[in-house]
């Protein structure tokens, strides 16, 4: 992370905006921008502060700089996005795309985002990242005219295609059912966790219902009046209080979903090791048929069944300079076959090197990130404890003057 | 200091000073006035041809020179303290009767003889029982001596004497013809008061009885997510190496405050829930104490306007009304100070059992509390350690 842009640059989503706008069918639509800030972190002259540059991008070139980032490095676990559409919601909270919550949890996943490949040693270098940084018109035409999609292999997106690889590398197969593992477990535990969340918000706006009552009992009692209207009022504070500690604890759900997300990330490095794995299993079988092929016509000899060769006995032998041809072809797609296969393998170590050693950097990051978020949890739990601790004991106080 | 089990498990013929008793009840009148001592245990089934019932065994221990013996044993039915009941609302119409468990209740979706409805009513029995006990007019009612004194046969006998059915219903019958005949026009001020209170208690009392179960079902609600909750970070720490410990540690943090939530739930239903059921029937009892009031005023009131029409027998009428004053004088001057008493013990009652409330949930925050910064110490000390081992060569 020595060079890495995000030391070089301040980078910040810093607001958010509804936009109605015309999309390319000429259909009118709403839509969420999202001002992103820089500014140059440079040593400057005391009071000097580098000028902020900005420019709006909306959540479909996040999207669009995402696919090229993930076609282009197809060996990097490419950060994800904030999801798209909001899920495991529990009931108080918004499914809606507009809500002002999920917008603003949106705005900070977005930045989150950007800062990921600022400081990721390889991405951070790209030129299509820093253009989507600095340059506000025409970054969608630069993008597609790297020809980014013609590289994207169709099959990836194929996600029940499974391909028969002879030799799997095993710590790729590993690595894929770990992937499985992480996302299953993390979509377990965000459900219930909504639930719980849910149960919780319940427990605590009930105890609002004492408020009321207790003050209209209070018109009536003469020395209980006091401890019960003021005990009510701390009921009230307490049926308040569950709204910020949830609030809160969206932020670390959505920590855990960015991990949920880069599950995925993971799985498509596999899956891509896994195809080119394939692709040179499937040349190396080619080449080695073509050089039966070759033996064969060269000894005259069948010793594997050929349609071409049924049909050359039933219709008679060909000519010997058919034959010579026919090598000739057959020479020539094996020398390219063997350059093309030595180029494959070549590929391929490199791709495993360099995936390799990014997925080593993934599981650091993954293994910090994890504990912290664990930790915030913890630290989270206490101040709802400490908070429930102060009201009960006023409420205590309250009632034992009653 | 002699505990509730122990009083409960041992025989009778074991001598127990009733003094070394005191500290075990909520005293109402000051503890050097108690010489009456009643446990209500031992619930036992019996099946006859024509029904299951269960009986609980009543102890009584005293030092009151009116009882032959200073101990009995003797074993009652929930019919049985219907009876009792009556017949003290009949010799003191305008006493405050302490609450019974009613029959059986369809709300709470118990089974009749669960361990855990007979163990509520035979709480509630024994509270009623006590209740009586403490109250300074009540503790000396005759048919309350031979409901804790007699056996069985000898209390059957004693029921049959009673005034009939018959007799009965027809005094329920003229109340409710009198009460309808504006006894509320010469009611005392003290007593409209009363009665726009207990209007009002009882509204707000009631209230109180479902928010109370409302947050007993949230609390349990939340308590069956939260033990699936837990178990899910010990899955996860089994496909992780480094993480798995803090994975585990916030496991079992959460473990624990789900057992921390179940204590809570007890607390609720073991004294905030009953409290509250049982002054919603007081509120119910107080409302009918107060209705006899304004039947004995009635009657007197009817009396005094046939006087003002009759010209002849005005003397029999005369003595008969003035009978009616006393009576009435009484009933309100008994009414008055029982209010009183009742009032005081009501708020007792109320501050303490809310201050419990509070209590246990404290304990709850408490609890929870030191799990988790005990979790968040040990993730600390991780750290440093892994400082520490990189700095050493």
């Amino acid at each position: 992370m020595e060079d890495c842009l995000a030391k070089k640059m301040e980078i910040t989503v810093s607001e958010a905006e509804k936009r109605t706008g015309r999309n390319a069918m000429n259909i009118q639509e709403t839509y969420t921008a999202y001002l992103i800030e820089t500014r140059a972190v440079e040593p400057q002259s005391e009071g000097q502060c580098a000028p902020v540059d900005s420019l709006w991008r909306r959540y479909s070139e996040f999207e669009l700089l995402r696919n090229y980032l993930s076609v282009t490095y197809p060996h990097i676990v490419v950060p994800p996005l904030p999801e798209k559409r909001a899920d495991f919601v529990w009931h108080k909270l918004s499914a809606d795309n507009m809500d002002p919550d999920f917008v603003e949890r949106r705005r900070i996943g977005l930045e989150n985002f950007l800062l990921r490949v600022a400081s990721h040693p390889v991405l951070c270098q790209d030129k299509i990242f820093y253009s989507f940084l600095t340059q506000e018109g025409g970054w969608k035409e630069m993008v597609n005219e790297t020809g980014f999609q013609l590289k994207a292999d169709s099959r990836l997106k194929a996600l029940n295609a499974t391909f028969r690889v002879k030799n799997p590398d095993k710590r790729f197969t590993e690595l894929k059912h770990y992937s499985d593992e992480l996302q299953s477990v993390i979509s377990h535990l965000l459900r219930v966790r909504a639930r719980v969340a849910d149960r919780l918000y319940g427990v605590y706006k009930v105890h609002g219902n004492y408020g009321r009552v207790f003050s209209e009992w209070s018109a009536i009692e003469k020395e209980m009046g006091d401890g019960l209207q003021s005990a009510g009022h701390h009921m009230d504070v307490y049926a308040a209080s569950i709204d910020d500690i949830l609030e809160e604890e969206e932020h670390y759900a959505d920590q855990l979903k960015e991990y949920l997300f880069y599950a995925e990330a993971l799985r498509a490095v596999c899956r891509k090791h896994e195809l080119m794995q394939y692709d040179l299993e499937m040349a190396a079988q080619d080449l080695t048929s073509k050089k039966q092929q070759c033996e064969e016509l060269a000894t005259g000899t069948v010793r594997t069944f050929s349609l071409k060769g049924m049909t050359s006995k039933l219709f008679g032998q060909e000519t010997p300079e058919q034959r010579e041809a026919k090598i000739k072809v057959l020479e020539e797609q094996i020398q390219e076959g063997e350059e093309q296969l030595k180029s494959k393998n070549l590929e391929g170590r490199d791709f495993v090197k360099s995936a390799w050693a990014d997925i080593e950097r993934f599981k650091e990051q993954k293994n910090h990130d994890l504990k912290e978020a664990l930790i915030s949890y913890a630290v989270m739990q206490i101040s709802m404890c400490k908070k429930g601790i102060q009201v009960w004991t006023n409420a205590k106080e309250c009632f034992s003057k009653m | 200091d002699t505990s509730l089990a122990e009083v409960n498990s041992f025989s009778p013929s074991m001598p127990i000073s009733p003094s070394s008793m005191i500290n075990q009840y909520k005293f109402e009148d000051g503890p050097e006035l108690r010489d009456l001592f009643i446990t209500v245990d031992d619930p036992e089934s019996h099946i006859t041809a024509i029904e299951t019932f269960i009986t609980y065994r009543v102890v009584t221990k005293t030092s009151r020179g009116e009882f032959d013996s200073s101990e009995y044993e003797v074993r009652r039915r929930y019919q049985d303290f219907l009876w009792l009941k009556s017949k003290l609302e009949e010799a003191h119409p305008t006493l405050i009767i302490p609450p019974l468990p009613e029959k059986f209740i369809m709300k709470g979706m118990v089974e009749r003889f669960s361990d855990e409805f007979i163990e509520t009513r035979r709480k509630a029995l024994h509270k009623f029982l006590n209740r009586i006990a403490d109250h300074p007019t009540l503790t000396f009612n005759e048919d309350f001596k031979i409901f804790l004194t007699a056996q069985a046969w000898e209390l059957s006998s004693h029921k049959k004497q009673g005034p009939g059915l018959l007799s009965r219903m027809g005094q329920t019958v003229r109340a409710v013809a009198s009460s309808v005949r504006g006894a509320v026009k010469n009611r005392p001020e003290v007593f409209t008061e009363m009665n726009d209170y207990m209007e009002t208690f009882s509204q707000k009392i009631n209230l109180l009885d479902k928010i109370a179960h409302r947050i007993y079902k949230e609390e349990r609600d939340y308590f069956n997510e939260m033990k699936e909750y837990g178990p899910i970070h010990t899955l996860w720490s089994a496909s992780e190496e480094d993480v798995a410990d803090s994975l585990k540690g916030v496991a079992s943090c959460i473990d624990r405050c789900c057992k921390a939530t179940e204590k809570r739930m007890a607390g609720l239903s073991e004294n905030l829930l009953p409290i509250l059921h049982e002054y919603v029937l007081y509120s119910e009892i107080l409302m009918g104490v107060l209705k006899r009031r304004d039947q004995i005023q009635g009657e007197l009131d009817s009396k005094v306007d046939a006087l003002a029409n009759k010209k002849t027998e005005k003397d029999l009428f005369s003595e008969e009304i003035g009978k009616l004053e006393d009576k009435l004088e009484r009933a309100n001057n008994a009414l008055k100070v029982d209010w009183d008493r009742w009032k005081q013990n009501m708020q007792c009652d109320m501050r303490s059992t809310f201050t419990n409330v509070a209590e246990n949930n404290l304990r709850y925050y408490e609890e929870c509390l030191a799990t988790w910064e005990s979790f968040l110490a040990s993730q600390t000390v991780d750290l440093h350690v892994e400082e520490d081992s990189e700095d050493r060569p």
